[in-house]
């Protein structure tokens, strides 16, 4: 995402200005001095401007709705830090967002916490909070407390960021893992492995060039219509790493169950399958940021693939498979070809740091 | 996806099967050994058996690089990697392999060794470029489709005047694998493996023509036929070897001849003879001792050999007594007859070479087919 930085203005705590275009962190930024002061109130409060942080206490105080409250954490240590869709900004307030929504929440807050290595540049920095504000602004949520921390030249990569997020569930609703049922069917929002693609093509071994963006966007708008549409889904999970594969297993083995998905159903981009022909990957296993596994009732598909259909999000939502009574928890597949084979948990590391 | 996807499609598949099933004689049993990892991962990632009748039993071959690498080998390339100074690099699937007291390069680097798992030999070049006060090695494995580009960056290591990038050669050759497997007989005569006939190499093929197999043909009367490593090509290649089976003919038939010529890739074959010469014997993991059945660098260039540049000397090396890759790589036993396949040895913890790459049969029949057997297993319980 290219946004540019907030134009500069002079700081209130009567320090040179922040070099915003050729400036680098140093480890000033994180002593506690007003240095950090400075980097706070220019870089984080100036860009995330909400009432909450603007009063810059060490706490955001806060009421939420009635109802459950739900609250996630992930730590984003992603390379490249700018990817083709995104950067770990983006993807450090999507993937928040997704884990408190796949609980059935309606996310409303945020933290966030930078780990930075010295000599990161300012520019950089800006550029990601800027893009973690507009995520966040897309989402409906707003980045209410913080921290920095600044640690020394070959200690970090870049930077690190941390993210953690409240929500609420509405009465009636109950989703998770361990609820999957034999007869119950699997939808997915839209094409699987984006993300991961569009990761792998910009790292440095790897070079070879694709059209494909990073999937990473926020889930909760789709999931609240799905919930409007049927409250009594039974699970709901974002596939990241690990892809559907993972995940699915995760889900059959929480649940007790086994798993048929359908290999003709899933929704690939041509793109994607050629790329992981070439790197000898399974599209399976590859990372989402911005999908989501829906389980819910035989009865109730059909109303639930319209309600995805009818969001921007789940304009390619598919049915792709089903549960099993299976005491083993397999998770398998129907191939294009005409047979059956396993689709087994992802051993080893596909591809590192995807996230 | 063109030109891969008409080859996996799902009618062409289903008419394939139904030839197979119409043309296998009922009243006997077909054994053909897919030699290529690259064919058995395509059996059991597309669930081709699902589609051949219960007569036609597919026996996984040794032709997975990482797998035929003795744990002696596995022991050197850690050893290699621990040295000072050395970057290795390699490509990914030997990194998990495991050596003697299940050490492996992955857990070298744990420990602190530069071990670089790379794409291509260029990657290796470029590491060697950009650390000049560095050694880089590259771990060389695999069979004739992997040796042309080994030869290439030995050339232009030569031309670059690089001198800080060697190779450890442990590049084999298919025909000789073959032979031995064919050869190989039980102490009162009998052969080892009863084969009908072999779904021959794809891409090896490409490198090295059609003409190598017609040893076998001509001299052990077994039907070769070179398929492509696509599900609808295996298909294909595996009617071949029944109607041959039935017409009672051992000829060498070129399924793959998209991309397989009679000559194979004559440029090819010229630079990797230019930089290589046949080794006297190597020791391959199953097959044992097996006669100019790999190469080395030769001495023209023994400067970018790290055999000859790095003494590495490792103990006595040490394989689980349990482990049976070796019959499994020789197609003398199947996974299922291990009794460390899936208790002991699994792809997240593997003890045998067969389970770390996915082209190995172990690795290939718990990712994709241990549904089927754990099924035939709780129905003979249930009986």
């Amino acid at each position: 995402m290219n946004v540019a930085p907030k134009p500069q203005k002079p700081s209130k705590k009567g320090a040179r200005p922040l070099d915003l275009k050729k400036g680098r962190v140093d480890m000033s930024h994180g002593a506690g001095g007003r240095s950090m002061a400075q980097l706070i109130e220019d870089v984080f409060v100036e860009t995330f401007d909400n009432e909450l942080l603007n009063r810059e206490h060490d706490a955001a105080m806060f009421r939420l709705p009635e109802g459950r409250v739900v609250m996630s954490t992930d730590s984003f240590v992603i390379s490249p830090l700018f990817f083709p869709g995104g950067n770990i900004g983006s993807l450090a307030v999507h993937g928040t967002v997704n884990d408190v929504a796949m609980a059935g929440a309606k996310p409303y807050y945020l933290t966030a916490g930078f780990i930075i290595e010295e000599g990161f540049p300012l520019s950089d920095l800006a550029e990601i909070v800027t893009s973690m504000a507009a995520a966040a602004k897309e989402a409906g949520v707003s980045i209410v407390t913080g921290d920095t921390k600044v640690v020394e030249r070959g200690h970090g990569d870049g930077i690190f960021i941390n993210t953690a997020g409240v929500g609420v569930v509405r009465d009636g609703v109950n989703v998770c893992g361990d609820l999957a049922k034999p007869g119950d069917k699997i939808l997915v929002n839209g094409t699987l492995g984006d993300h991961g693609v569009a990761v792998m093509s910009k790292r440095e071994n790897l070079s070879f060039t694709t059209e494909i963006l990073s999937d990473s966007q926020s889930l909760n708008g789709l999931v609240q219509d799905m919930l409007d549409a049927v409250p009594d889904m039974h699970v709901l999970r974002d596939p990241t790493r690990g892809g559907l594969a993972a995940t699915l297993n995760e889900i059959a083995h929480q649940s007790g169950v086994g798993v048929e998905l359908f290999e003709k159903e899933l929704p690939i981009r041509t793109e994607v399958k050629s790329a992981c022909e070439l790197l000898g990957l399974d599209p399976l296993y590859v990372a989402n940021e911005g999908k989501l596994i829906a389980i819910c009732p035989a009865d109730k598909a059909d109303e639930l693939l319209a309600a995805m259909r009818a969001h921007p999000k789940g304009k390619d939502a598919a049915i792709v498979g089903e549960v099993l009574e299976d005491s083993r928890c397999f998770v398998r597949m129907k191939t294009q070809l005409g047979g059956t084979r396993m689709v087994d948990w992802l051993a080893g590391e596909q591809l590192p740091r995807i996230c | 996806m063109k030109y891969i996807e008409e080859f996996r499609d799902a009618e062409l598949a289903q008419g394939l099967s139904v030839a197979i099933k119409a043309e296998a004689d009922p009243e006997r049993t077909y054994r053909f050994m897919e030699f290529c990892g690259g064919h058995t991962h395509a059996l059991a990632r597309y669930g081709v058996e699902d589609l051949l009748p219960g007569n036609v039993r597919m026996i996984h071959g040794p032709g997975c690089p990482v797998c035929v690498l003795p744990v002696g080998k596995v022991d050197e390339a850690v050893a290699l990697a621990t040295q000072e100074d050395v970057i290795l690099c390699t490509y990914a699937d030997l990194m998990r392999v495991p050596g003697t007291k299940y050490e492996s390069l992955i857990k070298a680097r744990s420990k602190g060794a530069d071990v670089r798992m790379v794409y291509s030999t260029m990657d290796a070049l470029n590491i060697a470029q950009e650390n000049p006060d560095r050694e880089v090695v590259f771990f060389a494995i695999g069979f004739e489709t992997t040796t042309p580009p080994t030869a290439v960056a030995i050339k232009q290591a030569q031309a670059m005047g690089l001198k800080n990038f060697s190779v450890y050669c442990n590049h084999v050759l298919t025909p000789a694998a073959m032979r031995a497997i064919l050869g190989a007989h039980t102490p009162e005569g009998a052969p080892n493996v009863i084969l009908d006939g072999f779904v021959g190499p794809a891409h090896v093929s490409a490198v090295i023509g059609t003409q190598p197999y017609e040893e076998f043909t001509d001299d052990y009367k077994k039907p070769v036929v070179i398929a492509g490593f696509e599900p609808l090509d295996v298909m294909q290649s595996i009617l071949q070897l029944i109607r041959q089976t039935n017409e009672g003919r051992a000829q060498v038939e070129n399924e793959y001849a998209r991309a397989v010529t009679p000559s194979g890739n004559v440029k090819a074959q010229d630079l990797v003879a230019e930089v290589f010469e046949l080794r006297d014997e190597f020791s391959w993991r199953g097959l044992g001792s097996v006669p100019l059945s790999a190469l080395q660098i030769r001495e023209e260039f023994a400067q970018f050999d790290a055999e000859k540049r790095f003494s590495v000397d490792v103990p006595e090396p040490k394989e689980n007594k349990l482990c049976e890759c070796g019959a499994i790589l020789r197609g003398e036993k199947t996974p299922m007859d291990c009794t460390l396949f899936g208790t002991s040895c699994t792809p997240d913890n593997p003890m045998g070479a067969c389970m770390v790459s996915s082209e190995g049969a172990c690795a290939a029949h718990w990712t994709y087919g241990r549904f089927r057997s754990e099924a035939e297993a709780e129905l003979e319980a249930a009986v």
